[in-house]
């Protein structure tokens, strides 16, 4: 059994993937995304399954199509990497699935984002479709920061910010939990506190261990499944009317939560790609 | 253990002998990020920037 390991830089996260890899006597090809190209159409490669660990969305989302194009089973695949890479399809996918997430309005031109900011109330969350570690997220409170920010998207954003997607904002007070999930099981979960609104572990939020009670391993299995499956880390927010789903993450970063989980979250993963290498041959 | 210069400010860099290639670590002296560009010989050199899509 052979596994191509995509990657560019090799961060923590990446370096106990390798670690568990090699204890488990795994072969492993290295594909770094900055020195392969491909050959559509006429690609063979000689591996039985991909885990894709890149640090950049878009060359992650076109590998992975493209090595599935070429009869590579792929850890994410492309169609949950090409959901929880955008957040729009996201959320339309955890409202087909009945998964609970915050309100969310999505707007096309500044006119109708006031509206569905205002239908919404302030205050409510701006974000772009496509980002990650929290990066150019807005609160709005009121509507002069409203107009100001969607112009400001508008005329110096590309056209990717102008897709307006609007979520109400939730009073986290003060943590959200991050959990970890691979195939069917939520192998573990954190809080991440902040007393900033933004709790991304990459913006300053400290990691503090969480149970992974009934209720987390439900929504995350379920918010897993409805983005495709796969490997993947929820975002929730603890409200009144219960855990809400805020985003889903497809290359999950973990290294923090090891020592704080107790669990060998990277054996986790790696466990899951074997076994998806073995039922290729089952 | 492997040896080298950060390629920033020159002070000496010890690597583990698990190092891989593409290996982001950090200048002990100066704490500039990184990335190990190749294992033999031996070269360091400044990480690449965050990107716009970089991330989960």
């Amino acid at each position: 059994m052979k596994i191509g390991f995509l990657h560019s830089l090799i961060r923590k996260d990446e370096k106990f993937l390798l670690e568990e890899f090699s204890k488990r006597n795994s072969e492993l090809e290295m594909i770094d995304d900055r020195t392969i190209f491909f050959r559509i159409g006429k690609d063979k490669f000689d591996i039985d399954v991909l885990v894709e660990r890149s640090i950049n969305h878009s060359r992650a989302l076109h590998a992975l199509r493209l090595f599935e194009s070429a009869g590579v089973k792929c850890v994410n695949t492309y169609n949950t990497a090409t959901i929880c890479g955008d957040k729009l399809l996201t959320s339309a996918a955890l409202a087909e699935h009945g998964v609970p997430q915050p309100e969310v309005r999505i707007a096309f031109t500044e006119e109708t984002a006031i509206k569905a900011i205002e239908e919404i109330g302030y205050p409510v969350v701006l974000k772009p479709a496509v980002g990650s570690w929290g990066r150019l997220l807005s609160k709005i409170n009121d509507r002069d920061s409203a107009e100001s920010i969607l112009e400001h998207k508008t005329v110096l954003g590309s056209y990717h910010h102008s897709i307006f997607y609007i979520q109400k904002y939730i009073d986290k007070k003060g943590r959200d939990i991050r959990s970890f999930v691979t195939g069917d099981e939520c192998i573990a979960a954190i809080y991440r506190n902040s007393s900033h609104w933004i709790t991304n572990t990459a913006r300053g939020g400290k990691a503090v261990k969480c149970e992974v009670t009934d209720e987390i391993a439900k929504i995350s299995i379920d918010a897993a499944k409805a983005v495709g499956g796969g490997v993947v880390a929820i975002d929730l927010f603890e409200t009144d009317e219960g855990l809400q789903v805020n985003e889903v993450n497809y290359t999950m970063e973990f290294k923090n939560s090891i020592d704080i989980t107790g669990v060998n979250i990277p054996g986790k993963i790696v466990d899951y790609v074997i076994k998806a290498a073995k039922e290729i041959y089952e | 253990m492997l040896k080298t210069e950060c390629p920033v400010c020159g002070a000496d860099v010890e690597l583990n002998d698990g190092t891989v290639k593409g290996e982001l670590l950090e200048c002990g002296e100066c704490g500039t990020e990184l990335e190990v560009i190749n294992l033999d010989p031996l070269s360091l050199a400044e990480a690449p920037k965050e990107e716009e899509d970089w991330g989960e």
